[in-house]
């Protein structure tokens, strides 16, 4: 996993003036909606100047918010692509190839999106933030997990998601950042990718922590993925994957299940979209066993779509 | 296949539970979290029933009295918040938020009119927190939002307009007036703010009723002379309001 990230941090850093220049403009708002009100009330009241510090105190805040949201929608679309990607697998042939393919679109999410979000977070309390990014990471968790699962047949743990995604930069970059106890935490239990950087310029590990619920809400999406492939394994002739896929997906419903709802109300509704996944690909699952031998395979596909709800129109859980 | 499938299946069972460990250490917070968050309700409650006072006809002369009963009470929540604080992890304040914002708003807005009816000037935010003997700076851990600060001030608004009706039904026709001139700048102070759709710009949307209610009462008393006699008897200790901001 040799990863340069010093590189794309250079990347990064090309991206100052722009977001300087952003700020420019919020400030030059400010002084219109300030000419506005100097008609009612006086410019140098105190009550006036001290909503001038909550102004700027609010605007930093919704544009760090702003920020956020664009960085993790471009990380739901170039997750998705990724996905899509992966569904292009037909066999052996193409395998290593897609994978490997996928591997670096990942990393490429990895070092310069998710990075990002990771510099815009340091010394903010992520809660703050978490409607803004956490679409972003289930759909990224759930990217990886699928790269997981179709390269070695396991699900990723979070210890192994969040391994992923710490990030050496160099110490000095900026110091308004402060090193906070828990994002040293992570680092110790982390891959060993800190081998990377040399010894003599100064790195420190950035990371950005994975919610166990953004986590958890990812795996319910990538029971979708499995249902697709497990129909487009069929189409392919593919008799075998399909009854793996149902035993891992019946695992996954089961632990599910197992906590109820007691998560919320995006995890309730994400299970019964899950338990709508698992009915197709069951379903698909008793077609091949019962006819399987009857159909020629390339009828099976048409065969397992005529069952009640076993439509192959996939139904998509990112609304 | 068969091999992986197994190493598959306790994966699964360890990640859920856990996930499960995950949610019910949440849980058990949220449940701390929420008892100490019921005692601040409380005296919250307490604190706002003595300020009540203030608008009933003999209430406004002894406003210092029950400004003084209430800073009193108001100096519990400091105790209060800091067990509170030592049930949220220094950087998971956001986390669980939603739990004290409320009561925060209310306190908030229970200080700010204890200032008011103090010296009649707006609250500052250090004042506020230093109530509750809290932070103004998020880096701190424990601090008063922002918005839940400025919640709190929305509330002052439609309170003072209630104290406009009332005060005049008192007896005290100059009340209004500065009232209408500190609510005036209220006005022009969140109008300086870039408001996102929340429920503080929600909020923000009442303040021109509030607004115009204090100013139908000035325009009442003024068509009627009542402003202009600007000594009302017996309310001496009243009259010495601070300038509001119209210089």
């Amino acid at each position: 996993m040799g990863r340069d990230y010093r590189q794309k941090d250079d990347g990064y850093k090309s991206k100052g003036p722009s977001k300087r220049a952003q700020h420019g403009d919020s400030w030059s708002a400010n002084r219109k909606v300030q000419k506005g009100v100097k008609l009612i009330a006086e410019e140098n009241s105190e009550v006036v100047q001290a909503f001038r510090v909550f102004q700027n105190e609010l605007d930093t805040k919704h544009d760090k918010h702003e920020r956020l949201v664009k960085l993790s929608r471009d990380v739901t679309i170039e997750s998705k692509r990724t996905i899509f990607l992966l569904h292009r697998i037909t066999g052996d042939e193409d395998r290593e190839t897609v994978i490997k393919e996928a591997e670096d679109k990942i990393k490429l999410i990895q070092s310069t999106h998710i990075l990002q979000i990771a510099k815009e977070l340091q010394g903010q309390d992520p809660f703050l933030f978490q409607r803004a990014i956490s679409p972003g990471f289930q759909e990224y968790v759930e990217a990886v997990l699928f790269l997981c699962y179709i390269k070695e047949k396991k699900l990723m743990t979070l210890e192994e998601v969040r391994g992923q995604l710490v990030f050496q930069v160099p110490a000095g970059e900026d110091s308004l950042a402060k090193e906070d106890s828990r994002k040293s935490d992570v680092v110790s239990d982390a891959t060993p990718d800190g081998e990377v950087h040399d010894p003599d310029s100064p790195m420190r590990a950035l990371s950005v922590s994975v919610s166990p619920m953004d986590y958890v809400l990812g795996i319910a999406d990538f029971t979708g993925e499995l249902m697709r492939m497990c129909i487009n394994s069929i189409g392919n002739g593919d008799t075998e994957t399909p009854f793996v896929l149902v035993t891992f997906m019946q695992q996954l419903y089961d632990c599910f299940q197992l906590l109820g709802n007691t998560p919320g109300r995006e995890y309730t509704r994400k299970m019964s979209v899950m338990r709508q996944s698992l009915a197709k690909v069951e379903n698909a699952c008793y077609m091949l066993r019962v006819r399987g031998s009857e159909f020629p395979k390339h009828m099976l596909l048409d065969a397992i779509s005529a069952l009640p709800g076993g439509s192959t129109d996939t139904m998509d859980l990112d609304t | 296949m068969a091999d992986t499938g197994s190493d598959a299946v306790s994966s699964v069972s360890s990640t859920f539970s856990a996930f499960n460990e995950y949610l019910t250490n949440d849980q058990d917070m949220r449940e701390e979290i929420r008892v100490a968050v019921r005692a601040m309700e409380q005296t919250a409650r307490e604190i706002m029933t003595t300020l009540e006072g203030v608008h009933q006809t003999a209430g406004l002369k002894e406003a210092p009295a029950l400004c003084q009963k209430a800073r009193k009470l108001l100096e519990t929540t400091e105790g209060q918040f800091a067990a509170l604080q030592k049930k949220v992890p220094m950087d998971q304040y956001y986390r669980f938020h939603d739990h004290w914002r409320f009561v925060s708003q209310r306190l908030s807005f229970v200080a700010a009119l204890i200032i008011y009816l103090e010296s009649e000037k707006l609250i500052t935010r250090e004042e506020a927190a230093k109530f509750m003997g809290v932070s103004t700076k998020r880096e701190d851990g424990f601090h008063l939002d922002l918005e839940d600060f400025l919640q709190g001030l929305l509330q002052l608004a439609s309170e003072l307009s209630r104290l406009a009706i009332n005060s005049v039904t008192a007896g005290e026709y100059n009340r209004p007036v500065r009232i209408s001139n500190f609510i005036q700048e209220l006005n022009a102070g969140f109008r300086l703010l870039n408001l996102k759709n929340d429920s503080l710009r929600k909020r923000f949307d009442g303040l021109k009723y509030d607004i115009k209610k204090v100013e139908e009462v000035v325009y009442d008393i003024s068509i009627r002379g009542l402003k202009t006699s600007a000594t009302v008897p017996g309310h001496g200790g009243e009259e010495t309001p601070k300038s509001t901001g119209v210089e």
